[in-house]
């Protein structure tokens, strides 16, 4: 069990810079979700980690040990791939037996771990199989069963539920929370899908273009998204983005939809007329008797919930989030409540706070 | 698989003639006439046969010269086989690396494969000759008594190398095939496993390379028993004595040379059983050591 430690880390791909300063600490034991699009630099990140990348600049540390120059070998890492990465010409007992084989273990201690990782991931029956006679579940598991073994300082996941259908990705979540909480081992989880992000996580570090733009945990990130980057990132439907302009010596935003809307918390700092970007989620936008007209355009049916999608008069997308059946006719009339509001700037997109 | 249905026969017939044709005209005819006259024994003029019945492989089998030139083919196409094979894997791991001019190194390697069989032996020759060759007066200047139209030993080390040289490349392009199929993720498994790049070649690459291994043992074993005839030929015509006398070769001296035509075809039978008897093997274990 171990801490780690990124410090600094840029990359560079010929002229290319694909991280641009990476910080983070993780804590022991701690499970920290990487999440972000694609090409924002967060599997860079993780390869950084392991080995299989050379930082161009910065330090990574593992248990307090500087492991920058150090080969993959020598990390004392473990690690799951997207593709499982099993060698296909091992059974399912030598792929997970491999890693202990090469560090001289006597063979009954390899035995004995090798059984007893198998009978956690419940693959004791499959393991004179080898890989290709598997199905992509228990793939995964084998691959898990692989790190496990090892009983490694630290778990790097490289997207390793993406190959999998949605029923089994489901389950194959809640279990690798499980196992890692169990296991209490410190884990780097990479992913493009702010589901698994939110529910695995008990920190999120959310990229953008080789930046982390938020590092908190998951509640925190819905709750109160660093920028408007990670504010349209993180929930679904994405939040709503309004343009509008401090007013009221910082104590409201007049929306260019119209209406002026008090803050709940407290003023903004900052010049009158300020531009401002006010986001809002989709299901916290009330729908009522009166308030700002929203002609619909588009109108989805998810059984407990319909997701409304309209135009407000002055051209702004405005998508709502209403629980119960959609209601009759062409145009709702919405109120965005103060306390929901999220407060940006609309220069460099960060958040207002008071 | 997408599937043509014809109607009638007449169309399919047509459209496999060309490739029937050309199997019987230059396989199944010349293989059948070389049977046939394996069982006959003729007069060097050709005036006379007569029906010996397999009274040519008994005779062949007994002899001391074909027994001979058997175990020089076993010691040629082995050591042809490993180093062909050696040589062309070592190449084809180093240029599977990310290296600057990977694609000139890659085309420099195969050319070797468009040189003829004559061709390649005429520049080994000009490289090795005792008196005007490069490498051959280097080497006798460094004391080492070099002569290959002298010394047995030399003279097969000699085609050895010439025949390895042209098989390389053919091998190269696909072992590098073959290694640029194995997954790099599970490479980096490895290395993560804590493997050395030692360790992973011989834990992980070199199992995974098995089938493309077996395949080319088979094809290179083949090549040195039948298609290394024009660098002998051209190198050291099977001297000095028989040193280098393959079975190919003395097939040729029995039949073209000493025209005992019955002898001959006796032995170009019993090569082509060899060649069968490689490809079942080839075919049978291919299907069998394939594991992934």
């Amino acid at each position: 069990m171990a801490t780690l430690d990124v410090a600094g880390v840029t990359k560079s791909f010929g002229t290319t810079q694909v991280l641009h300063g990476v910080d983070l600490t993780v804590a022991d034991g701690e499970m920290i979700v990487i999440v972000g699009a694609s090409g924002c630099g967060k599997s860079t990140l993780l390869r950084i980690v392991a080995g299989l990348e050379t930082a161009t600049t910065g330090r990574i540390s593992i248990a307090g040990r500087d492991v920058t120059g150090l080969e993959p070998a020598d990390r004392d890492i473990a690690m799951v791939f997207q593709n499982y990465a099993l060698y296909p010409h091992m059974t399912v007992g030598q792929n997970m037996a491999y890693g202990l084989r090469i560090r001289g273990l006597p063979k009954p201690e390899i035995a004995q771990r090798v059984t007893e990782a198998a009978t956690l991931l419940g693959i004791e029956s499959l393991l004179d199989r080898r890989p290709r006679q598997l199905s992509g579940g228990q793939r995964q598991r084998v691959a898990m069963g692989r790190a496990i073994v090892r009983e490694p300082k630290l778990f790097l996941f490289d997207e390793p539920l993406s190959n999998l259908d949605a029923k089994l990705r489901v389950q194959m979540r809640a279990e690798i929370r499980r196992l890692q909480r169990r296991l209490g081992v410190t884990s780097l989880f990479v992913t493009h899908d702010q589901t698994e992000a939110m529910t695995l996580g008990d920190r999120l570090v959310v990229m953008h273009a080789g930046h982390a733009a938020q590092v908190a945990t998951p509640m925190e990130v819905w709750a109160r998204p660093a920028d408007t980057y990670v504010a349209g990132f993180i929930g679904s439907p994405a939040m709503n983005f309004l343009a509008g302009t401090l007013a009221d010596a910082g104590q409201a935003v007049a929306l260019a939809a119209g209406p002026v809307l008090r803050f709940a918390d407290g003023p903004r700092p900052g010049p009158e007329g300020l531009p401002l970007t006010i986001g809002i989620r989709p299901e916290h936008i009330e729908a009522g008797a009166s308030g700002l007209t929203l002609p619909l355009d588009l109108v989805e049916p998810l059984g407990s919930e319909t997701v409304l999608h309209g135009r407000l008069p002055n051209g702004e997308a405005l998508t709502v989030k209403l629980a119960g059946p959609a209601p009759a006719g062409p145009a709702i009339q919405v109120t965005l409540p103060a306390a929901a509001l999220h407060v940006f700037d609309a220069a460099s997109g960060k958040r207002l706070d008071r | 698989m997408k599937k043509t249905l014809f109607k009638g026969t007449a169309l399919p017939l047509l459209l496999l003639a060309p490739q029937l044709a050309v199997t019987c005209v230059f396989f199944l005819w010349p293989a059948g006439a070389a049977i046939w006259q394996s069982v006959l024994q003729e007069d060097p003029w050709g005036t006379r046969s007569e029906f010996v019945g397999l009274r040519n492989f008994a005779e062949v089998l007994v002899e001391p010269e074909w027994r001979g030139a058997a175990l020089n083919t076993l010691v040629f196409s082995t050591s042809v086989a490993v180093l062909a094979m050696g040589t062309a894997l070592f190449l084809a791991v180093q240029a599977d690396k990310s290296i600057r001019g990977a694609n000139l190194y890659k085309t420099l390697l195969i050319w070797p494969y468009a040189v003829a069989p004559a061709v390649a032996a005429v520049l080994w020759l000009f490289l090795f000759h005792p008196s005007i060759g490069l490498i051959g007066r280097a080497l006798n200047q460094a004391g080492l008594d070099w002569d290959y139209k002298l010394n047995g030993g030399q003279a097969m080390t000699l085609v050895i190398i010439a025949a390895a040289w042209k098989q390389v490349s053919y091998n190269f392009i696909f072992f590098l095939a073959g290694l640029q199929s194995i997954p790099k993720s599970v490479l980096e498994a490895a290395a993560i496993d804590g493997a050395r790049p030692v360790r992973r070649f011989w834990t992980i690459i070199f199992p995974l390379l098995s089938p493309t291994s077996f395949f080319l043992l088979v094809v290179n074993l083949v090549y040195a028993f039948f298609d290394t005839f024009g660098v002998i030929h051209a190198l050291t015509g099977g001297g000095p004595g028989k040193a280098t006398e393959t079975l190919i070769y003395k097939v040729y001296v029995e039949g073209v040379q000493n025209v005992n035509l019955g002898s001959s075809a006796a032995q170009s039978v019993i090569l082509m059983v060899i060649v069968i008897a490689l490809t079942a093997v080839q075919f049978r274990f291919i299907e069998r050591k394939v594991h992934y």
